[in-house]
């Protein structure tokens, strides 16, 4: 009885001493429980049941999960490729980002050398899927293969896009082409937050060069936006199948460029089941929320 | 009028001025990036001819604007005259990065400078989980209850969904962050009102980040396939990317390799027109050194 009292009474001093606040909220926290959260709530549950869009949804308990982990071996081919995919373009992607950026705030026409570097982000995968299959055509047509039999490298073009050896590096190639995007503005933006005050404060207390003043004063200062990149690089690695799927096709010659979305986007939009595709999601976002949340400590205040 | 304050530079080793050295090497990166783009541009202006010559050229020898006259033959083909698909483009993209621009800073302010108030974190940790699940699957969910609200194949129903975007309140809730409390608190203690102190204190301190995510909203709803193609019927509903694509042959099938290639370069310009405008805004130094974070 008086803790129901107690917790009224919270809730009543939060709302006289919050209210206008949680009104500037209202707008978002309604559309958000209807459009996001009610999607993922419904989401993990067809995780266990069998749907298939036309019938209602049958409860089916942990089978989906069986099936994925012990006899789906294209799955574990997917996990494979992603995480392979995601080790590399992740951390590599991030480090690129910001030391460009780092570089880029140095210098003068800053402006044209930011458009150089963040075009590559804003064109739409299927509009550049055309160059891509230029550029790395399998036969002497491509201007890959014709520079590099120019050069002597090669003798016989090679197939890209065909060979299971090179479709995950093609993949990888472009995707690092197409990272430097929002994380790399918002560096550029963190970049200018950061007090000059800071930098002269650390001149008097022996800061000689620059890697040092990176690393004891931007670096620290910079944290929201390093986590936010963070978080992006994570969540963008993991989701990668635009990419594969335009290049590579679905699915790739000896499923070389098959990825989780590439699984999911399979199951749930070509073959409609749906609780199949709900289970492959739930462990994607178990892969990434336990990276999201390393990265949030690694980043949070002390 | 613009106040500009001026820093000494000699105190920073980051700021010295670069070496010819580095604008060399960050030049060549930077040619090297633009390479696919530029082979972008030279094919659409490439005649059939030369777009299956050997051995293959990198630049257009004879441009021509025929892929462009092919792109538009094709499109008129369809029902609907190009004009409304553009419209349909343009008024769900600037409608949704306008409305949710504002509904996610306003959401992000209580978040970065209240820490204290109830329910803050749990919602922001909730907030961030959901951006790490696919999308992919939850269009399947979202659909459903876009179609219970009644709100498939109109501008509701491609705006509203879009406008509570995790990310965007992640984005503005880390910039607002490092606003100092001292400004909010001088604001108040000078009369302001919450709602003043946000729009007139934090806002505009936090320009380049609400450019930012102006500039990244745009770009996605801008080239977003997925959404208007199941939550639109209509061929008067839909929107450009959609309708390229059906030129295309789809995504995979090449038919028409010349009206293809135009209308990548037409797709991706509008965004490239936005940046050029805004850049500068994301790139501006904020004007609240004077105070020690």
């Amino acid at each position: 009885m008086s803790a129901l009292t107690r917790r009224w009474q919270t809730i009543r001093y939060a709302w006289h001493e919050y209210h206008t606040l949680y009104l500037f909220m209202l707008p978002f926290i309604v559309l958000f429980l209807v459009f996001v959260i009610a999607p993922v709530a419904t989401a993990v549950y067809l995780s266990f049941t069998y749907f298939n869009v036309l019938e209602p949804p049958r409860w089916i308990g942990l089978s989906n999960y069986r099936l994925l982990f012990v006899e789906d071996d294209i799955f574990l081919i997917a996990v494979k490729n992603t995480l392979l995919f995601s080790v590399i373009t992740g951390p590599l992607g991030y480090a690129i980002s910001f030391t460009l950026a780092w570089f880029i705030n140095r210098l003068r026409f800053r402006q044209g050398y930011t458009l150089a570097f963040y075009t590559p982000s804003i064109t739409s995968s299927i509009a550049m899927s055309v160059i891509w299959l230029y550029l790395f055509a399998n036969d002497r047509y491509g201007v890959l293969n014709y520079l590099l039999i120019e050069i002597g490298l090669i003798s016989e073009p090679v197939a890209w896009l065909r060979e299971q050896s090179t479709i995950l590096p093609v993949i990888i190639v472009i995707s690092l082409w197409m990272s430097m995007g929002t994380s790399f503005l918002v560096f550029l933006a963190g970049l200018q937050d950061v007090p000059h005050e800071l930098y002269e404060a650390g001149m008097v207390d022996g800061i000689r060069s620059a890697l040092q003043e990176v690393f004891y004063i931007t670096l620290p200062v910079m944290r929201p936006q390093l986590l936010f990149g963070a978080v992006m690089a994570i969540v963008n690695s993991f989701a990668v199948f635009q990419v594969a799927a335009q290049v590579a096709g679905l699915p790739s010659p000896l499923y070389a460029g098959h990825t989780i979305v590439a699984h999911l986007y399979d199951y749930g939009f070509i073959r409609f089941e749906m609780g199949y595709a709900a289970a492959i999601a739930v462990v994607l976002f178990i892969f990434t929320f336990v990276l999201g949340r390393g990265a949030m400590r690694l980043f949070s205040e002390k | 009028m613009k106040l500009r304050i001026i820093r000494p530079r000699v105190g920073s080793k980051a700021l010295r001025r670069a070496t010819p050295l580095e604008y060399f090497l960050i030049t060549l990166l930077a040619t090297f990036t633009l390479l696919p783009i530029v082979y972008m541009v030279s094919t659409a202006f490439k005649p059939l001819e030369e777009m299956f010559l050997y051995p293959p050229r990198f630049f257009v020898r004879h441009p021509t604007v025929r892929n462009f006259a092919e792109l538009l033959l094709a499109i008129d083909a369809l029902s609907v005259p190009f004009v409304r698909y553009a419209f349909n483009s343009l008024f769900v993209t600037v409608v949704t990065v306008g409305a949710g621009v504002i509904v996610s800073s306003m959401a992000a302010y209580p978040l970065a400078k209240y820490p204290r108030m109830p329910g803050g974190k749990l919602f922001f940790s909730i907030v961030i989980s959901t951006l790490m699940f696919a999308p992919e699957v939850t269009q399947i969910p979202r659909y459903l209850i876009v179609d219970r609200l009644g709100l498939i194949d109109t501008y509701a129903g491609l705006i509203v969904p879009a406008l509570a975007g995790s990310y965007g309140l992640f984005l503005m809730k880390q910039f607002m962050e490092q606003v100092p409390v001292e400004l909010i608190e001088a604001a108040k203690i000078d009369g302001a009102s919450e709602l003043g102190v946000f729009w007139k204190v934090v806002m505009p301190l936090v320009r380049p980040a609400w450019i930012t995510l102006i500039i990244f909203a745009f770009i996605g709803t801008w080239n977003d396939f997925f959404t208007p193609l199941i939550f639109t019927r209509s061929e008067q509903m839909k929107t450009l990317p959609l309708v390229m694509s059906e030129i295309g042959g789809g995504p995979g099938v090449v038919a028409r390799w010349g009206a293809v290639a135009a209308a990548s370069l037409v797709v991706t310009l509008p965004t490239l027109i936005l940046f050029l405008l805004l850049q500068r805004f994301v790139m501006e130094t904020m004007s609240y050194s004077g105070i020690k974070a």
